[in-house]
């Protein structure tokens, strides 16, 4: 294949790639949901793998979070508290349901 | 480190040092017995590094097996630092070099794999390039264009059916791995490393990517691999998984 015949051929398949590649919706579609995780299944800022992840133990742990879609995190339906109080998932860290 | 450090940090490791000479217990006896207990600790709580590090591995030669393997590992080749979350890299050597299990010519391919995601995960986020600047580039910019791939991307070449096998051991009724030779390329999207088995010539075009030469290079080096190398579905593969961070041009 002669350079120039290269040339055009690299710069078609990248036009059919960015045609076929649709930009994500938003850079950032997971957050953080503090309160939500049951226990031991939590996430972990430094990732999988490290002692963190896992280590709630209370189920829906205040301080402990998972991540879910973007939106998402106020909606998760959750059981209400043994005194009747309703639970949501908060963006921050939550001080109720903390281990003894 | 000090002579103490050095010896304690030794005798942890080999089994023959009964304790670190002048360690002692609380009645002045040489702590034997507590010093075994630290020791048994360390040997533990790397073995459970090792099974989260390499649950493929684990499944495949089953949890007695990675236990032993593990403990032998472990004590050969210790922590070099004080992160765990990268523990393991001398594994899959090893596995391959260990007699008892040489018999399963994949296993190091596998833990190869498992090790490439744990790197891909933990590896510095990285913003993708936008689309525009790629479109804006005249033909020929483009093909004597160096792409700077993200700092998570990884690519695990193999003679064995790599990902059909870390399936199979990883996913509940995952299909049965076919008799073929699978290469992987890890990228991260977002958080999580996503694996993508490549089509023919696609590995010698990421590697030469990643060995910083030009799109025309890499493209060669792709065509010249496989006859059916398609370059355009590499270039969608790179550009879905993030995997192209900047663009750098010859002016």
């Amino acid at each position: 294949m002669s350079n120039t015949m290269k040339t055009i051929a690299i710069a078609s398949a990248m036009t059919a790639a960015l045609a076929a590649h649709t930009a994500p919706a938003a850079a950032e579609t997971k957050e953080k949901c503090y309160g939500v995780s049951l226990a031991g299944a939590n996430d972990c800022k430094a990732g999988a793998g490290t002692t963190c992840a896992g280590s709630s133990t209370v189920d829906y742990q205040g301080n402990a979070w998972t991540l879910v879609d973007q939106g998402t995190c106020s909606e998760i339906d959750l059981p209400a508290m043994a005194d009747g109080t309703e639970r949501n998932g908060s963006l921050e860290p939550l001080e109720r349901d903390l281990p003894a | 480190m000090s002579v103490c450090q050095t010896s304690f940090h030794d005798a942890l490791f080999d089994r023959t040092t009964a304790v670190p000479p002048g360690l002692c217990d609380g009645v002045g006896q040489p702590a034997g017995r507590r010093f075994n207990v630290y020791r048994n600790n360390v040997a533990v709580s790397l073995t459970e590094a090792l099974e989260h590090g390499f649950p493929a591995v684990r499944s495949l030669i089953g949890d007695e097996n990675f236990k032993k393997v593990s403990g032998l590992f472990l004590l050969q080749t210790p922590p070099s630092i004080p992160v765990m979350m990268l523990y393991g890299q001398e594994f899959p050597g090893f596995l391959e070099t260990f007699p008892p299990l040489s018999h399963i010519g994949y296993l190091g391919d596998i833990a190869r794999l498992e090790q490439a995601q744990r790197e891909a995960y933990h590896a510095a986020d990285s913003g993708s390039v936008a689309a525009e600047t790629l479109a804006r580039l005249s033909p020929d910019a483009l093909a004597h264009t160096r792409f700077r791939l993200a700092a998570a991307t990884r690519l695990i070449r193999s003679c064995w059916p790599i990902y059909d096998i870390w399936r199979f051991a990883t996913m509940n009724g995952a299909p049965k791995p076919a008799a073929l030779a699978q290469d992987v390329l890890i990228t991260r999207p977002e958080y999580d490393p996503a694996l993508h088995v490549l089509p023919q010539g696609g590995a010698a075009f990421v590697a030469a990517l990643l060995a910083g030469n030009t799109l025309a290079e890499a493209c060669d080096a792709g065509a010249s691999d496989a006859e059916a190398f398609d370059l355009s579905a590499m270039l969608s593969l790179l550009l879905q998984g993030g995997a192209i961070t900047a663009v750098e041009t010859e002016d």
